[in-house]
């Protein structure tokens, strides 16, 4: 095969590579990439799994809180208390206990996250001078915590101004969710799950591809072809591109008909900022490649240890707007916030596309600096 | 019988789905011999090796190495056997006498012994001084001296030996032989697959395999005599011309 | 006996990789260093934009409400809606307050005055916490403004009952310290996952397997030798998080560190094992590493680690019954933030030595010596 490649483009074309070359040369790694039918089902099977996986599964909504009782006695007014809660959506009463000494254990048996504890004299209420209740909340998850506090803060309050006249009275603000009205966790989700899959599939496949030709020798065989090395690279990336974009069609696809994620803006640029993605993805891989020796440390540097900051910094779990002022700057350094963002802008805010006009050209200016910088590194070894 | 069979064959066949690699072969191999598996690339000499050292299940047919059934308990068959692949295996990144005491330990040489039987094999492979050296950093003559000391290291009674001498010089490949003729004064049997012509002389006896069959088997001498011409070379085209089986 | 020499060999690997024993040290230590600053949820910050059409002094209390709020921050007031939502297109603001022209006329002769409130509410979390806080925040202003009317409206006895909030095991409402131990166990599963999943199928790769099936060494051994660096490598790692965990953020276990190591060798032997298992399956590092990323992931998003295992629909729940992290992340939260005790932490104790038995016997028969 490389045989024939070098005999084709021969003499006449010089370095330089003439369109059938270059044909030939992607051929060749599409049939690579094809080979493998473990790693094409991995990669094509990969995205549908997880986004309906993590789609339907991943939400940080409060739901099922137990919630314990924790009464001197059991009377009119808690028991109304106590029927608010269990019928909320919120909440399941899951028992009662008798004494201070069973809050401890029923937290950690998990048959309480928060107790709803009554004060003595609670039936006098109206005529003495007053009780207090106590929502005990287990705050080892303070995000929980703070949420399930306000929810039963809200019952409570609206249970013990039941009885009286009810009187409309002051601000009444009239909410309304924005894009999303249902309040689906998965709109934030599946532009998150969307940018951490495409970047570390993008990563890995370029990286180890070229590393293996590095560890295996056959990289000094294509470099003596009478390709550009830049056109060796090109090619190598081609098959993968193609790949990433199908997983992103998949993506796109199953997000809005299994997951009622709605595609309210452009879909064309959509696929545009996608395939920018897609080309900053695989140049990373390419920048890691010509850093590392080994395939292991390709794959765990392009895997492993790309994956915690897609993650993390990239405001797909922890919003970017609260972090340390560093960090919210670091993040603005790493491609998948601006996918993140753009895709969020296009596909559920539904914008036009001149909104992610910024995101566009940021994308743009990483691929050109991982391009170059890759160039750069590569040509040194070489030399 | 058994005791003068180290390897005894019969009908041993491996296919992998429709393509049959290794066609019902029948074969034995005397004990203390060094017996020749001569094919061309691709006629299932390494596949027919590997069943018979328990690194792949025969689909059909029978075969004992000393005295263990191939079949019912490769792992016994290991523990007398030693082995030297086509591709060098051991570790590169190890060095030579970590390579040796890895090896000798997993046969069972005692801690005690280790340090002198791995001084005295290094000296007699004239490489003492590389003790120390990374096995990457070996050439690959060197390299596959190492891999023969490794194989019969722990005395085994066949040792297998998959193109052993590919690629070295013809100097680097006469002083392997001589390796492998002092094994087999001591005793060992050896099994050495080649496409080196001049080293099927060195053999005892030779099998020539055409697409998955023993075709021939017999010594040097017999072989050329029955096909009437004057060196192995010659029988071996003989042979390898009715051979349907590109590379 | 056999093992002895296995495991020389494994460890001078080990460190004699240029890579390996860099990742393994710095790893730990810079997700333990950088990623809690990040770990928060608190949603802070939020940004309002106001819409006034009114030119009445209520309005402009309100406004200074929100902007006094620490929750909110006032990015504008703008007379147009049209400009507003610009604004929240462009993310520069999160919420729209769009006071009508009549508010400080009804407000005062009705008593009552509609706000109209707009959340971007993409991030459902931030949608439903703005809404919260801005109902609050209404609630409040009402009370200051109209609070002796509203009183006497009610009842002459209006119930002087307070609610008090106490927020156990983690009194600052810190989520950082609910987060470090989730890090510890995300350091522990990638490092021992992917490291043992790239061993044996990079040995296959190399060729040396090879010589090893050869031998009569025994399944067991060979996989138990494989395992054991794992072991210390993992409790290594571990010791060194939760030293950084107490040396930089204060935080230490509540209860005894002993539960921890024994849940942390049960677990290192879950996830290394399957490591092992798929690096037996496969035929290139290539495919192994893409195999376990796509385990990883679930493994770490399925678990509670991020996101809680309640907020899950039910058949997601059942799902995590066999997901090892999750029993892991369980007990350190309870040993680190409740002081839990092994008695307390039964369940998770013998799910993980089931897993433990389903998958260490797989790991050892998936490793073929012959095809």
């Amino acid at each position: 095969m490389r045989q024939r490649v070098k005999v084709q483009g021969g003499e006449s074309a010089g370095r330089t590579g003439g369109k059938g070359v270059f044909a030939a040369f992607v051929k060749k790694e599409f049939r690579h990439v094809v080979r493998d039918k473990r790693t094409m089902l991995i990669v094509l099977a990969m995205p549908v799994v997880q986004i309906i996986l993590f789609g339907f599964a991943l939400s940080s909504e409060i739901r099922n809180v137990n919630v314990a009782v924790l009464a001197p006695h059991y009377d009119e007014q808690v028991r109304r208390i106590v029927e608010r809660m269990d019928a909320s959506e919120y909440f399941t009463v899951t028992g009662m206990l008798t004494s201070d000494k069973d809050v401890d254990m029923a937290f950690r048996d998990g048959s309480a996250d928060m107790i709803l504890a009554f004060g003595g004299g609670f039936d006098e209420v109206y005529t003495v001078e007053g009780t207090e209740i106590q929502l005990i909340a287990d705050a080892t998850n303070t995000n929980t915590a703070t949420t399930m506090v306000m929810y039963a803060t809200n019952i409570i309050s609206n249970s013990l101004t039941d009885g009286q006249q009810e009187m409309k009275a002051g601000i009444v603000p009239d909410i309304r969710m924005l894009y999303n009205p249902q309040m689906k966790s998965s709109y934030g989700f599946v532009p998150g799950v969307m940018g951490l899959i495409i970047i570390l599939i993008c990563a890995m496949m370029t990286s180890v591809s070229i590393v293996r030709e590095k560890e295996q020798g056959t990289m000094e065989l294509l470099l003596v072809s009478p390709m550009r090395p830049i056109m060796i690279i090109i090619s190598k990336m081609v098959p993968y591109l193609v790949l990433s974009f199908i997983d992103f069609l998949m993506i796109v696809l199953l997000s809005v008909t299994v997951l009622d994620v709605p595609m309210a803006g452009s879909f064309g640029a959509l696929c545009v900022l996608a395939l920018l993605y897609i080309i900053v993805a695989l140049s990373l891989g390419l920048l890691i490649s010509t850093k590392v020796e080994s395939q292991m440390a390709a794959m765990l540097g392009s895997g492993m240890v790309l994956m915690v900051p897609s993650m993390f910094f990239s405001g797909m779990i922890f919003p970017v707007e609260s972090m340390p002022l560093f960090f919210q700057w670091l993040s603005k350094i790493l491609p998948p916030s601006w996918f993140i963002t753009g895709v969020k802008k296009l596909m559920i805010e539904g914008l036009p596309a001149m909104y992610v006009a910024k995101e566009t050209l940021i994308l743009t200016v990483m691929a050109v600096v991982l391009i170059a910088a890759s160039l750069k590194n590569f040509k040194y070894r070489l030399e | 019988m058994r005791e003068e069979h180290v390897i005894e064959a019969e009908g041993l066949t491996k296919m992998f789905g429709t393509f049959t690699a290794v066609d019902h072969i029948t074969f034995d191999v005397k004990k203390g011999e060094i017996f020749g598996f001569l094919g061309a690339n691709g006629a299932g000499k390494t596949t027919a090796m590997r069943m018979l050292c328990g690194l792949s299940k025969p689909t059909a047919g029978r075969a004992t190495v000393a005295g263990c059934d191939i079949v019912r308990e490769p792992e016994r068959v290991k523990r007398n056997i030693g082995y030297m692949s086509q591709k060098f295996s051991l570790y590169e990144d190890l060095q030579v006498w970590e390579n040796i005491r890895l090896f000798g330990g997993i046969y069972g040489v005692a801690e005690r012994e280790m340090a002198q039987k791995t001084d005295d094999m290094l000296r007699r492979l004239g490489i003492y001084g590389e003790k120390n050296t990374p096995v990457k950093r070996l050439p690959l003559g060197w390299k596959q001296k190492l891999a023969f000391s490794v194989a019969i290291f722990h005395e085994p009674k066949v040792v297998f030996l998959d193109e052993p001498t590919g690629g070295v010089d013809p100097r680097a490949r006469r002083q392997f032989w001589e390796m492998i003729y002092e094994a087999a004064d001591r005793g060992i049997t050896v099994f050495v697959t080649t496409h080196y012509m001049d080293e099927a002389e060195y053999c005892d006896r030779v099998s020539i395999m055409v697409d998955g069959r023993i075709d021939a088997l017999d010594s040097p001498g017999g072989l050329k005599r029955q096909f009437g011409v004057g060196s192995m070379d010659e029988v071996f085209y003989k042979l390898a011309r009715e051979a349907k089986r590109g590379e | 006996m056999t093992l002895r020499y296995l495991l020389e060999k494994e460890f001078k690997q080990f460190f004699r990789n240029p890579f390996l024993p860099k990742l393994v040290l710095a790893f730990p230590v810079l997700i333990m260093l950088v990623i809690p600053w990040i770990m928060t949820m608190d949603i802070k910050n939020i940004g309002v934009t106001v819409v006034n059409h009114d030119s009445g002094g209520a309005a402009e209390r309100l406004i200074r409400k929100i902007e006094t709020s620490e929750y909110f921050i006032l990015n504008g007031v703008e007379h147009d809606y049209e400009e507003a939502l610009t604004a929240l297109e462009y993310a520069k603001t999160d919420a729209i307050v769009e006071i009508p022209a009549d508010f400080d006329r009804r407000l005062t002769t009705e008593g009552s005055a509609p706000v109209q409130v707009s959340i971007n509410a993409v991030n459902d979390m931030k949608g439903a916490l703005g809404a919260n806080y801005l109902g609050a925040l209404c609630n409040e202003f009402s009370r200051e403004t109209l609070g002796g009317a509203v009183g006497q409206g009610g009842a002459a006895a209006a119930p002087k009952i307070e609610i008090v909030t106490q927020n156990r095991y983690n009194p600052y409402l810190d989520y950082k310290m609910f987060m470090i131990p989730a890090l510890m166990v995300i350091v522990l599963l990638l490092l021992g996952g992917f490291l043992p999943a790239l061993n044996i199928v990079g040995e296959k790769e190399k060729g040396t397997i090879e010589q090893i099936n050869i031998t009569p060494v025994s399944k067991f051994t060979f996989i138990f030798a494989k395992l054991i660096p794992y072991w210390v490598m993992g409790l290594l790692v571990l010791s060194v998080c939760m030293l950084l965990a107490w040396l930089v953020y204060g935080l230490a276990p509540q209860g005894n560190v002993g539960i921890i190591y024994l849940f942390s060798v049960l677990f290192i032997l879950a996830v290394s094992g399957f490591g092992l298992i798929v690096s037996n399956y496969s035929d290139t590092m290539q495919q192994a590493m893409f195999v376990m990323f796509f385990f990883m992931l679930i493994f770490m998003l399925m678990s509670g680690l991020l996101t809680p295992l309640r907020s899950m629909p039910d058949w997601a729940q059942y799902m995590t019954v066999i997901n090892p992290p999750r029993y892991y992340i369980e007990m350190m939260r309870m040993v680190y933030l409740k002081g839990g005790m092994l008695a307390d932490l039964q369940t998770q104790l013998w799910a993980l030595v089931a897993i433990d038995a389903v998958l260490g016997t797989w790991a050892v028969l998936s490793y073929r010596k012959r095809e």
